[in-house]
């Protein structure tokens, strides 16, 4: 999961303090793991210093009354993650959601992250197909096993693709 | 691709009454290729291959096939098109009832003319391609879904066409016999060099494309970009 990307892209809805991103990344996201302070700040920190975000300090403040602002290098580094596709690997459907989401909550084409998925999903279902076709029974196996999870993903994607404009309803304020 | 496209869609828009099933739908095939059609189900997946076969007649916008126009054209002239370089398979009921299954492979070229036992001898080897050879004697009613199925891919193949469609040609079989269908058709295919727009809503099926095409709210949306 890019706990950067996902701040960034709550940014977007304007700026916040710390302890409100935390709340809100919880709140969407953090179901099972909600995020440390700790970690809250060492990835604010790490974007700070990228440039994807600016501090727009209060008067007579502590570290935790920063507010944080995204930077248009903020922006654009979300819209490209939005546009890559993950890795095929178990359990990516967190980082899927998180996806569709944060491209609902910022304007993106919530349909091209799924499309985009897809395609990279295929891909490799593509080149294990072509592996076990050729292969003996082992390879024709163990492709298999690959590709009913890589299947399982995709069944996943069309579901989430198929209530997309149900998400939006949810997600949006 | 350098290669100007055998088959091509433009901007298809078709209704059935209020209902708009193709809204500027747009794709393009390449001799040879396999193309998956995926997406919702009533997104327009049929419906496309439906007008790119040159069974339904778009509304507006324009399919060329090998360069001439598909939606001008007689009927007379597009009913010869279609049974001399496209095929065609469905998910059920493609199968003429009272004819064996070696009738049915045959029946095809009897239509193009072609002499009864050079038809019989060119359809028995096809079943013999798809595996099917025992179920040669058989009427349709007889054999299993799995064998149907490849019965009818031997048909849409035996008047070697350029373009083969195929919708949902695994939908009612298992996983494994699915595969194996689609495994011995795509070769098959390829052998002949005929391309395959294929409609499914099975990655495993997808897999043996060479590319997708996403149909959503009756337009398509190719992935090119991100190959
Ligand atoms: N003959 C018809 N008369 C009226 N409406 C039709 C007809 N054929 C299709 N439609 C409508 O057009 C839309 C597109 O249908 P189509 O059959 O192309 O969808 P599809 O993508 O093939 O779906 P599925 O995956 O369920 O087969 C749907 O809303 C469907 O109800
Ligand atoms: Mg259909």
């Amino acid at each position: 999961m890019s706990v950067g990307h996902a701040l960034l892209g709550l940014l977007e809805g304007g700026p916040r303090h710390g302890y409100d991103l935390k709340r809100s990344y919880d709140e969407r996201f953090g179901a099972d793991r909600p995020l440390a302070y700790g970690q809250v700040y060492s990835t604010l920190a790490r974007l700070l210093k990228n440039g994807f975000v600016e501090v727009e300090s209060e008067p007579g403040a502590g570290p935790e009354r920063k507010r944080y602002a995204v930077t248009d290098a903020g922006v654009a580094d979300v819209a490209a993650w939005l546009a890559q596709p993950e890795k095929p690997e178990p359990y990516l459907q967190s980082t899927l959601y998180t996806k569709v989401v944060l491209a609902l909550l910022t304007g993106h084409d919530a349909d091209a992250v799924l499309d985009t998925q897809r395609a990279e999903h295929l891909r490799l279902m593509r080149e294990l197909t072509r592996r076990k076709d050729g292969g003996d029974l082992a390879d024709q196996l163990v492709c298999d096993h690959a590709l009913f999870h890589l299947e399982a993903d995709l069944r996943w994607l069309e579901l989430t693709a198929a209530r997309v404009q149900q998400l939006a309803a949810h997600v949006r304020p | 691709m350098a290669t100007e496209p055998l088959l091509v869609a433009e901007n298809l828009h078709l209704r059935f009454g209020t209902t708009v099933a193709l809204d500027s739908a747009s794709v393009a095939v390449h001799a040879g290729e396999v193309l998956a059609l995926m997406g919702p189900s009533g997104s327009g997946k049929s419906t496309l291959l439906h007008c790119l076969a040159g069974i339904l007649h778009p509304d507006a916008g324009r399919v060329t096939y090998a360069g001439r126009d598909l939606t001008a054209m007689h009927d007379s002239e597009r009913s010869a098109l279609r049974r001399t370089e496209l095929g065609l398979v469905f998910q059920f009921g493609q199968l003429v009832p009272e004819l064996t299954c070696l009738e049915n492979v045959a029946l095809p070229l009897r239509l193009n003319g072609a002499p009864r036992r050079a038809a019989l001898r060119s359809a028995a080897a096809w079943l013999e391609r798809l595996e099917v050879s025992d179920v040669a004697g058989k009427r349709p009613g007889q054999v299993s879904g799995g064998q149907g199925q490849r019965v009818a891919v031997a048909r849409s193949l035996v008047t070697r066409p350029r373009v083969v469609f195929a919708d949902e040609p695994t939908g009612a079989l298992d996983s494994l016999n699915g595969e194996r269908v689609m495994q011995l058709f795509v070769a098959a295919a390829r052998e002949t060099g005929a391309a395959v727009v294929l409609v499914t809503h099975e990655a495993r099926v997808a897999a043996y494309s060479d590319h997708e095409a996403v149909v959503r709210d009756g337009r398509v949306r190719t992935m090119e970009h991100v190959r």
